[in-house]
């Protein structure tokens, strides 16, 4: 008797991360496609681990559809994929995407061709396929991944289902703090550890920055930011105690951990630490500024006219 | 009256060489910065290059897109391989319309200690087929502070000039008026993005009230960072110190070789004096041939200038570092008296 039976091929897949870059390559993408394509198609490339794919990096490619065909120029994808894994080999092929929302019939067929190249490269992961809404149809930006799974009647296969997986944006590499209370989190100074940047985000917003912020002015603007936020709290605190605001017990007893996180030293040993740091740091300045002179009387001791 | 008068051919033919507007500014695309800083993150402690692509327009260089070089191995068959590589990636990105016009090239450098006679090389040989070419350089370690370190340099025309003449003598140099910080040139950065990606990024970015970057301007300790720089920097003194020796024993060379050449010529012109007495040939009072008169090679002061620049860099990057820390120092301060 022919049973209905989906057939999993693969290790299941649970989410997805994307990285920005991803993203905005896939933008690019967009933007620059040729005038007759409705749509990009591309590759997408990162790395598994349990059950969670990275989705690290991303390129284009060119490819013709028509109302019934869908024709992929396999030889490019395969010449970007050698080129990419001459740079970085950890980046391997994890599915692939397309813009525009949902998932058509033509899809569905490229779908298999990425299937049968994982199947090559013996990987143990399914394609991913990534769609991202760059017409914003439903006033929205939405980006979904889905995984599919063969739909079969006996052994005939009848279709692929789509299944869709959670994705996360990752904007940096560390882990984010929580998003419920980072309103809060920000009396954190004391305990921060060590992670990299993505003081991107701000510049990345906007289609044009002027200027790079520097040092200081990146300083200033943490600052406000700061200000603001201790501000909002000192708020809340008080209409609490005024009674406007019913009060919230997580809040409020994350609010006393925080605080009581502020290491507790006597007067006398917070000075001492901070004038010792104070003294470090306009050490360092007055060296700096001490090899800059002798900088300066060295070129013109170098470049001075032979006394002979 | 003369205003009016129609320009005469030769006029004509001669202003219709145009002038390039120097260039002021570089744009780039929100796209390739997050490129170029995934590419410097992923191979730390390594450092990386990669080619911009973009385009040249007026002042403005614009960089579109990068993408990064593979790491060479130390193999006489790579380098065939690297030009492969290099024309592979060109052509299929044109297939998908991104400009094929590299404008430069990206590289990820420690502690900002860049200014190496392999930048200039390169650059030199850039500048050859290019006519506006600029580096970008990343630096990863300065990034985890909460600066988003990234330069454009290029090297100053005048500089070319001499170092195309392999000409550095201290003449020529104070001929010129070039010091040390005439080498490179640093040009301001403007990042821009498409329409597209920036809906994208505000839809999908929540508006936090504190980020990351945040944190990392705040965390107080910078002694990792600071520790290093010094470290750099005292090598730096050291090699500067070494080349300054080289200078000195060339000039105390010359000196001698001068005094030698004078007491030589002395000798001959007594020895002249007496052969005229004598009613003899006078002897030629130069001897090419005599050692004394070899010319000692000043030694090419392009290592001093790059040390220089290089021990300014660190100089600046402290005082950076020492500015923010007095800050934050401060605000514990504040913090801790309530």
């Amino acid at each position: 008797m022919a049973v209905l039976q989906f057939f999993p091929p693969f290790s299941p897949v649970v989410s997805a991360k994307i990285h920005a870059v991803v993203l905005f390559n896939i933008c690019d993408c967009y933007v620059r496609r040729p005038d007759q394509a409705d749509r990009v198609i591309g590759t997408l490339l990162g790395s598994v681990s349990d059950g969670v794919v990275e989705i690290k990096n991303s390129y284009a490619v060119p490819h013709n559809e028509s109302a019934d065909q869908v024709a992929l120029d396999v030889d490019y994808h395969r010449n970007m994929y050698l080129s990419h894994l001459k740079v970085n080999p950890k980046e391997v092929l994890v599915g692939w995407f397309s813009t525009g929302f949902g998932v058509s019939g033509g899809s569905a067929l490229i779908h298999e061709f990425y299937v049968k190249e994982l199947k090559e490269a013996q990987s143990s992961i399914p394609p991913i396929h990534l769609t991202v809404d760059t017409r914003f149809k439903n006033g929205e930006a939405s980006i979904k991944g889905y995984v599919s799974s063969n739909l079969s009647l006996g052994d005939r296969p009848l279709a692929a289902q789509f299944q869709e997986i959670s994705l996360d944006l990752r904007m940096i590499e560390a882990e984010r703090v929580g998003c419920m209370n980072l309103d809060l989190s920000s009396l954190n100074i004391l305990h921060l550890s060590c992670f990299c940047k993505c003081n991107l985000v701000d510049i990345l917003k906007t289609t044009a920055v002027d200027k790079l912020p520097n040092d200081l002015e990146g300083m200033e603007a943490s600052m406000e930011r700061l200000y603001s936020l201790l501000d909002e709290i000192y708020k809340y605190v008080d209409d609490v105690v005024e009674g406007r605001v019913t009060p919230n017990n997580d809040i409020g007893r994350f609010l006393a951990d925080t605080l009581a996180s502020v290491p507790r030293m006597s007067t006398a040993a917070f000075d001492k630490v901070f004038n010792d740091k104070i003294q470090d740091n306009l050490a360092l300045v007055y060296l700096s500024s001490l090899v800059k002179t002798q900088l300066g009387i060295a070129e013109k001791l170098n470049t001075a006219a032979q006394i002979l | 009256m003369a205003n009016t008068m129609p320009r005469s051919f030769l006029q004509a033919a001669a202003t219709s060489e145009e002038v390039a507007p120097p260039l002021r500014v570089v744009q780039i695309e929100g796209l390739a910065v997050l490129k170029i800083i995934k590419h410097c993150n992923e191979f730390l402690p390594s450092l990386v290059t990669g080619q911009l692509l973009g385009l040249d327009v007026g002042s403005v260089l614009e960089v579109t897109n990068c993408f990064p070089f593979p790491i060479r191995e130390e193999d006489e068959e790579i380098e065939a391989d690297g030009a492969n590589y290099q024309l592979e990636m060109m052509r299929c990105l044109r297939e998908v319309n991104v400009d094929n016009n590299t404008v430069g090239w990206y590289q990820s450098t420690l502690m900002g200690s860049f200014q190496t006679v392999e930048l200039i090389e390169t650059f030199m040989n850039y500048q050859e087929n290019i006519r506006r070419c600029v580096c970008i350089v990343y630096d990863p370690s300065r990034s985890a502070q909460g600066v988003l370190a990234l330069k454009a340099l290029k090297l100053t025309d005048s500089f070319m000039d001499l170092y195309r003449n392999n000409n550095f003598t201290g003449e020529k140099l104070r001929e010129k008026n070039l010091s040390w910080v005439d080498i490179f040139e640093e040009i301001p950065i403007k990042v821009s993005n498409s329409a597209l990606a920036s809906a994208f990024m505000t839809e999908l970015e929540p508006e936090l009230p504190v980020k990351q970057c945040d944190y990392d301007r705040l965390k107080l300790s910078t002694a990792p960072y600071m520790e290093r720089n010094l470290e750099f920097l005292i090598d730096c003194m050291e090699d500067l110190s070494a080349e300054q020796n080289k200078f000195q024993y060339y000039y105390r060379n010359l000196s001698r070789q001068q005094a030698q050449q004078q007491t030589w010529l002395q000798k001959r012109r007594v020895e002249n004096m007496a052969r005229k007495a004598a009613g003899e040939e006078p002897l030629p009072e130069e001897d090419p041939a005599n050692p004394i008169f070899k010319p000692i090679l000043e030694p090419s002061r392009v290592d001093s200038y790059l040390i220089t620049n290089q021990i300014s860099n660190y100089c600046n990057q402290i005082n950076g570092v020492a500015t923010q820390s007095f800050n934050r120092l401060y605000l514990m301060k504040a913090l801790h008296e309530d």
